[in-house]
């Protein structure tokens, strides 16, 4: 089957059962979306489907025909990082960092449909991205910044 | 010696370094090696006896290498910001080496917040060293005295001719080797221009583009891609298994070696359908603990009568001269560390020379645990970890290096594995689960008679009170344990703390005295004393509280880190509780990089939460019962309180290491602020699972 992902069209031959976050990684060698639970339940897997933020682990290949697929790589356009990207770089949020594609763009995806969320509100749509490292208020606080940012 | 091996021969420097400057530091004063200029001596320094080295290239170019790995504290930021400080040299100038065991010195570790402490200043004196050397070679070169010669941005500058000579012209086609243990004269902290103040993750961009290649994103050619046979739980033995139809797969190789059994396919999924098609059947150990008699189990199942303690005086005796006696038994579950990538490793053999490249807190640890495994001298082995998802202590061992490199050798092609978050979850190691006796006694006036501490099972650090005792036994007696135990960020200081600071407070309770008076009272060490006191000052300690509000603070000192804790609890009437807000103070001597050090502390508390509230592994008949991050509940967004971080920089002492003494507050924090607001005093860690009072 075809899978748009960042805007090309990728023949895959893979079952269509197989997760995305699989195809991404081990046949489109897009490394930057990232496993963590195999579940749906910590979010470091997100991608952005029709710019929805989905958990690419426990999405079936098969279900995304004609759907734009957009990962991390494909959120910096002609060298020039997405203001989400930017704002992380700013605050300096991360430790380890391997959580940081999934809440880019989960984050990305919150001030798409909010430009301009309450704490609360970052909290809520964030809740399903883990941050083991305990950086949450860091990313809380750059979430702030590319929301005031991109106004 | 044991295996004496050459590391700093002038081939392998030559072959490392082509040439220029490179100044090494040597943990043992070693005459012998001082000074040693390669064209006229044999320069060999033992491999075992240097800590890290510096080379300045002919490009200008610093490369630092130190057996350190990044796992997220960004010491990787904060080692270059120490050299460049020394070297009065651009931040960006500085490349880092790190846990590469062919290319960098020996190191036991990343652990026990050593590196700031140790390698820091190993780094600094090196690099100090290194500025010296440079100052001579421009002197040198100008036919003058060093006396009119200083160091900025790289070059060296001659204070009336104003000439300037950069680094790499000084080292152009030099090969010098200076050695240095100690007495360099280093910056002080106050004089620190780089060091000291807050730089940025030098290479975020790589993890904010999802660049940087973690060890489960790496991929080489050829490379395989496998799974293992895991048993359906503990100490299960194989009775009988049928590989056939796994065999018989296209493209995928079986490998077994005795109860070892793993697959390599050439991709992924394939591999993982390999391994569902091996039909094994195994004899399962039902009688094993479960997490309900735990303690119990802990308690009656000692490996030895006394472990590690300490005595003073005469316990009974005081506690008879008491005007109030407390006892309480604490209980801490076995936590996992749940580090965000999963142990991966990718193995490839050539040439009978190993390489592998994993996610370990001890690169040369997991070479010796392959030579051992494979009979191979160390030598034939390079161990290589780029930075990592994470680890927290939980990331000691080699499990996925050695499944790798067995699959690997079967294959004859590079293999790759990756563990499944419930292998994560079921095949690494816990924080020790531990059950922890304290009695004490105290007079009226606040003055503690006696103190009496056992800790069977969960370990000694942190265990020692650090409050005035005249009479006073602590002990740690090991036990058997059912899971497999190990490493946890502070160690067992996190469950020790919390019994120390949840007994201070009760005894402070016990006798009507303000629970922070009672520890200024029998404290002696100045630099706790100010951190309570600051921690105090920040959450507003004697300001009052709204009905239902409860305030709680605990504090230690622990690896260099000087911490306090104060909290404030909402309980509801129907026994919800609610974490409104956390304020620490934290102070470890003079800071290297104040915002990456108010992240550690920050993340400490946070991940300090989920083992205070509610994080605990439920196991049964050796199965893991919540082996999945849909069970085993971790903090999220919404589980973080407003949070203060206060820290003190103090630019008199030495820096120390910051990523452990952060977590160990918050817990017994809460616990007394819950005790305060409704009257009751929690002794089990996690506190509040459901997030209420029963």
């Amino acid at each position: 089957m075809v899978l748009s992902v960042n805007g090309i069209k990728h023949e895959v031959s893979a079952d269509p059962n197989v997760a995305l976050l699989t195809v991404l990684r081990n046949d489109l060698d897009l490394t930057g979306s990232k496993y963590g639970c195999g579940v749906g339940a910590c979010g470091a897997c997100t991608v952005l489907i029709n710019g929805n933020p989905t958990r690419s682990c426990i999405t079936r290949i098969d279900s995304l025909a004609g759907k734009e697929i957009t990962t991390i790589e494909g959120l910096e356009k002609n060298g020039r990082l997405h203001p989400v990207q930017e704002a992380f770089l700013t605050i300096d949020a991360f430790q380890c960092s391997y959580c940081a594609p999934g809440m880019i763009l989960s984050a990305a995806a919150l001030l798409n449909t909010n430009p301009s969320p309450s704490e609360d509100a970052i909290a809520k749509a964030m809740n399903g991205n883990v941050c083991r490292c305990g950086t949450y208020p860091y990313i809380v606080k750059a979430i702030k910044l590319a929301s005031k940012s991109s106004k | 010696m044991e295996n004496p091996s050459f590391i700093l021969t002038r081939r392998k420097f030559l072959k490392l370094t082509g040439g220029g400057l490179v100044v090494a530091f040597v943990l043992k004063d070693l005459l012998s090696f001082a000074d040693e200029t390669l064209p006229s001596g044999p320069a060999a320094i033992p491999t075992g006896e240097v800590g890290a080295w510096i080379h300045i290239g002919e490009d200008g170019l610093i490369s630092v290498y130190t057996g350190k790995v990044e796992f997220g504290q960004n010491i990787r930021t904060s080692l270059s910001q120490i050299v460049a400080e020394e070297l009065k040299a651009p931040l960006s100038s500085i490349k880092m080496v790190m846990g590469d065991t062919d290319l960098v010195p020996y190191d036991a570790g990343t652990f026990g917040s050593r590196t700031t402490p140790q390698m820091g200043t190993q780094l600094r004196k090196a690099a100090a060293t290194a500025r010296q050397a440079l100052i001579e070679m421009a002197a040198k070169s100008w036919n003058t005295t060093t006396a009119c010669l200083s160091v900025e941005n790289g070059m060296v500058v001659h204070c009336e001719t104003h000439q300037t000579i950069g680094y790499g012209a000084l080292t152009k086609g030099q090969q010098i080797l200076r050695t240095i243990s100690d007495n360099v004269p280093v910056i002080p902290a106050k004089d620190w221009k780089v060091a000291g103040k807050t730089a940025p993750k030098v290479d975020g961009r790589s993890f904010i583009t999802g660049k940087h290649a973690y060890v489960s994103d790496m991929k080489v050619p050829d490379m395989l891609y496998g799974k293992v046979l895991r048993a359906p739980s503990y100490n299960a033995k194989l009775v009988a298994v049928d590989l056939a139809k796994a065999k018989g797969m296209s493209g995928v190789t079986v490998v077994r070696d005795e109860d070892f059994i793993g697959v390599v396919a050439p991709d992924v999924v394939t591999a993982g359908k390999a391994l569902q098609l091996i039909d094994a059947q195994w004899q399962e150990e039902k009688d094993q603990p479960a997490t309900a008699d735990i303690f119990d189990y802990l308690v009656k199942n000692t490996t030895r009568e006394e472990g590690a303690g300490d005595k003073n005086g005469d316990v009974e005796a005081g506690l008879a001269g008491a005007d109030f006696r407390h006892s309480q038994t604490y209980h801490v579950n076995y936590i996992a560390h749940v580090p965000l990538e999963t142990r991966a490793a990718l193995a490839g053999w050539s040439d009978g020379k190993l390489t592998v490249w994993t996610g370990t807190q001890r690169p040369f640890g997991v070479q010796e645990e392959l030579a051992r495994v494979f009979k191979l001298n160390k030598e034939k082995i390079r161990v290589i970890v780029p930075d990592t998802g994470s680890g927290y202590g939980g990331k000691h061992s080699g499990e996925a290096a050695i499944e790798a490199a067995r699959l690997a050798k079967a294959a004859g092609k590079p293999v790759k594995i990756v563990w499944t978050r419930e292998e994560e979850f079921t095949w690494a190691y816990f924080r020790p689960a531990g059950v922890i006796e304290v009695a004490a006694g105290v007079k009226k006036d606040g003055t503690i008679t006696s103190w009496k501490f056992t800790n069977y099972n969960s370990g000694s650090p942190g265990m020692d009170t650090q409050y005035k005792t005249v009479n006073k036994q602590v002990t740690h007696i090991p036990s058997k344990t059912p899971l497999r135990q190990g490493s946890y960020r502070a160690l067992a200081a996190t469950g020790n703390v919390f019994a120390r600071e949840s007994h201070m407070t009760d005894l402070a309770r016990g006798i009507k005295m303000d629970s922070l008076a009672f520890r200024l009272k029998n404290l002696e060490d100045d630099r706790f004393k100010a951190v309570l006191q600051a921690a105090a000052r920040a959450f507003g300690w004697d300001k009052p509280k709204a009905p239902g509000h409860g305030y709680g603070i605990a504090g230690a000192f622990e690896k260099g880190g000087h911490i306090a804790t104060c909290a404030e609890v909402l309980v509801n009437e129907d026994k919800e509780v609610k974490i409104l807000r956390i304020t620490q103070a934290f102070e470890c001597g003079a800071i290297v990089n104040p915002h990456h050090l108010e992240n550690q502390i920050m993340g400490a508390i946070i991940q300090g939460l989920g083992g205070a509230l509610f994080e605990k592994i439920d196991f049964a008949a050796g199965k893991i019962l919540n082996a999945s991050l849909a069970a085993y509940r971790v903090p999220r967004f919404g589980d973080v309180p407003k949070i203060e971080v206060v820290l003190i920089d103090r630019k008199d002492l030495p820096s120390a290491g910051a990523g452990e003494a952060g977590i160990v507050g918050v817990a017994p924090a809460v616990r007394n602020a819950i005790l305060d607001a409704s009257g009751t005093g929690i002794a089990t860690l996690p506190m509040i699972p459901n997030g209420t009072l029963r």
